[in-house]
């Protein structure tokens, strides 16, 4: 060993470590009735921050609910929701600085959202137009937006971890106080990209929050299936690393953790872990049947522990939120999404020579040959190609 | 200019861009202090200081993600994978990430300063883990650039041109040249331009293609064809994605006969796709079939390197086939 990093106290009789001999305690902030505990430090928020948050969850659950819809009436091909983790998601972004780096997994659009993605522009994701960022190329809910400093999301899992630990390199070596932030699931946690990610985030010292949403399942399979040790959080320390377990259901405990987490990651450019156990209200994705695998009893269980109505109490008790201005704004909300449907899907999809562009910074020889050979091909048989035939 | 091997250019290509661009960065396992187990980065730290050139953990999944990270946030990340053999851990961050970044994403991120250096190939007794040449796994991917040169002045302007291209890059260096070829090298900063193959030498009855430490095979097999009144053209495709189809198909036209070369297994490598397209692109000018001499569909092997690969005896006979076809 070059340097001493383990420590060097010795015993004479076999004795072995188990995962309860870390202890892990959760962080809670707001209970379930809306009030604070009595011993509880609160984070940093006023009401207009606190406006924001709600805003944006109201949004989001308007969004999925409508969303979820538009898919089952075959109008998009696919989609995922947000629901029962909405805390984890803006209680965290509501942290950050706007310039801080997100790289998210896929069930993180909130966060998207309270950094100023429109309506409009979820819209054409989905519906894959030609006025989507992405130029209509991946399945809806893969956002991305350079404006808003969220790298476009990629189906594969955990690949964006070490990407982050990367990102959060890049920014010190910069000199910007900005921190890489990158959400994940327990699941995508078993992948080796997490291991290689955050043992190089605390080796090589960079600003990132690791920040795993742990709600239960990945697809159909119950954390049991996908650990055996003590979560996620027990491993950040095994990395060296800075790490907290927080409620993911309590608005306030996942704002305050992420908040400090920040400014430790800054400060001593180092990476932090936060755990987040939460629950994943909805079905994996359109594509999923959860009622295969848990219980409606379950499910019901935790509709007690929904994260919105939680805050919302809280907003309530302050005094900075009123019943009646909450019903307007989801209201609202469900007319300007629907409004917005109507609109998305009736722009059309992206020109066919956008199927050769990005590939490279400038198209090839071969794939300008390619394209010309489509197109011929496209003209002599236009009925089997409705998309792209009117317009080439 | 001065003569060094291929060692001294990498090196030096690397001393070059990192001077000229502030945000570059240089790492993988060795390369820092130590400067590589090959030494191709060394003195980097030394010159540029730990935070520009360093180790990583042991881990080429995390390498590659780390430099697509970098990539994506405005630094040039030039990232080493220890052996080619090695580099497979990577594939995924490699594959699915850094090639589809830019499409992907509409052109809203990219991570096209970004190369990864990586030694590959046989006839170091190197066995199955020390000797691929894993590049065909690579071609198949839209995306990636490919690039492989054959001599220390081309790895010098070739790897120059990769930093600097904007697109990802797998630039994949001939191990067992490393030490062992030497020549002049051009001083300062130059590039060779990707996506040129080279007429190494012109010729009138075959034309013969290959890249990296093979192309001193091809020139070997080149020599005892002209005893025997044969005139070979040689070309080195140098980039193999996205590839010179031009350069090849007016060299077919030419001379009416093409032979493949590489130490890469034959089924499913690169030579396959090479002369697929030939086949369509000068139908009228071929005289006889398109020759591959190429490694056997074996893990390579140890005891019997000599027999497995493509050597020079093998391609002069494949080129004295093809003329008397």
């Amino acid at each position: 060993m070059s340097k001493a990093t383990l420590n060097t106290d010795t015993v004479h009789r076999v004795g072995f470590l188990d995962k309860a001999s870390l202890h892990i305690p959760i962080l809670r902030i707001l209970q379930a009735d809306g009030t604070t505990y009595e011993t509880a430090v609160l984070p940093v928020i006023d009401e207009a921050l606190a406006t924001k948050i709600y805003d944006t969850c109201v949004f989001t659950r308007v969004l999925d609910e409508r969303m979820l819809g538009a898919q089952r009436q075959g109008r998009i091909s696919f989609y995922m929701t947000c629901t029962g983790e909405e805390a984890a998601i803006v209680g965290s972004v509501a942290a950050l600085d706007q310039e801080d780096v997100i790289l998210a997994q896929y069930r993180e659009h909130a966060a998207l959202r309270y950094r100023g993605f429109t309506t409009e522009q979820f819209m054409n994701q989905m519906f894959s137009n030609e006025k989507d960022l992405g130029k209509g190329r991946q399945m809806p809910i893969h956002y991305g937006s350079a404006a808003l400093h969220y790298q476009t999301i990629s189906s594969p899992l955990a690949t964006q971890i070490p990407q982050a630990t990367g990102v959060g390199y890049s920014l010190k070596m910069q000199g910007k106080r900005n921190v890489a932030v990158c959400y994940f699931g327990e699941g995508a946690a078993s992948e080796g990209d997490f291991h290689a990610g955050l043992n190089m985030a605390a080796v090589l010292k960079c600003p990132v929050i690791f920040f795993c949403r742990n709600n239960g399942y990945a697809i159909s399979t119950p954390t049991e299936e996908q650990f055996a040790g003590n979560g996620i959080a027990s491993r950040g320390v095994g990395y060296g690393m800075h790490t907290i377990r927080v409620d993911g259901n309590d608005m306030l405990a996942v704002l305050a953790a992420t908040q400090q987490a920040r400014a430790y990651a800054i400060e001593h450019n180092a990476p932090v872990l936060i755990e987040a156990m939460t629950y994943r209200l909805g079905a994996h994705s359109s594509s999923d049947d959860p009622s295969g695998y848990r219980s409606k009893d379950e499910e019901a269980k935790w509709q007690q522990h929904d994260p919105v109505k939680r805050f919302k109490l809280w907003l309530i008790n302050k005094g900075w939120l009123a019943e009646a201005d909450d019903v307007k704004l989801h209201e609202q909300y469900r007319e300007e999404v629907l409004a917005a449907v109507k609109v998305a899907e009736k722009i059309p999809v992206p020109m066919l020579d956008e199927i050769i562009e990005d590939v490279y910074d400038k198209p090839t020889p071969a794939l300008k040959k390619q394209l010309s050979e489509l197109k011929e091909h496209i003209k002599k048989y236009p009925q089997s190609y409705p998309k792209s035939a009117g317009r080439l | 200019m001065a003569e060094m091997n291929m060692l001294q250019a990498v090196n030096e290509a690397l001393s070059i861009a990192m001077q000229a661009d502030e945000r570059m960065v240089v790492f993988g396992e060795d390369v820092g202090h130590f400067g590589g187990v090959f030494r191709a980065t060394s003195g980097l730290q030394e010159k540029f200081g730990r935070s520009r050139c360093f180790n990583t953990p042991l881990t080429e999944q995390g390498i590659a993600g780390f430099a697509n990270g970098l990539a994506s946030n405005g630094m040039t990340a030039v990232a080493e994978i220890q052996f080619a053999d090695y580099i497979f851990p990577a594939f995924d961050q490699i594959v699915n990430e850094a090639a589809k970044f830019r499409y992907r994403s509409g052109n809203e991120f990219n991570v096209g300063s970004l190369v990864f250096r990586t030694p590959y190939g046989g006839g170091i007794a190197g066995g199955h883990y020390h000797s691929q040449s894993p590049e065909a796994y690579f071609t198949q991917t839209p995306g990636l650039k490919v690039v492989v040169p054959r001599n220390p002045e081309q790895a010098k302007g070739l790897l120059l041109a990769s930093i600097r291209d904007k697109n990802p890059v797998v630039f994949f260096e001939p191990k067992r040249l490393y030490r062992a070829s030497v020549g002049e090298v051009p001083a300062g900063d130059y590039e060779i331009e990707l996506g040129k193959a080279e007429v190494v030498r012109e010729g009138k009855d075959i034309t013969l293609v290959a890249w990296g430490a093979q192309m001193e095979i091809l020139e070997k097999a080149a020599d005892m064809a002209a005893k025997e009144g044969i005139s070979c053209e040689v070309i080195d495709l140098r980039t193999l994605a996205p590839w010179d189809v031009d350069t090849i198909a007016d060299s077919v036209k030419k001379t009416g006969r093409l032979l493949i070369n590489h130490e890469a297994p034959l089924t499913g490598g690169f030579a396959g796709e090479i002369a697929a397209t030939i086949q369509q692109e000068c139908f009228l000018y071929l005289e006889s079939p398109i020759s591959r001499v190429c490694g056997l569909d074996t893990p390579y092997p140890l005891v019997h390197e000599k027999e497995y690969m493509p050597d020079a005896l093998k391609t002069f006979e494949a080129i004295k086939a093809s003329v008397t076809f």
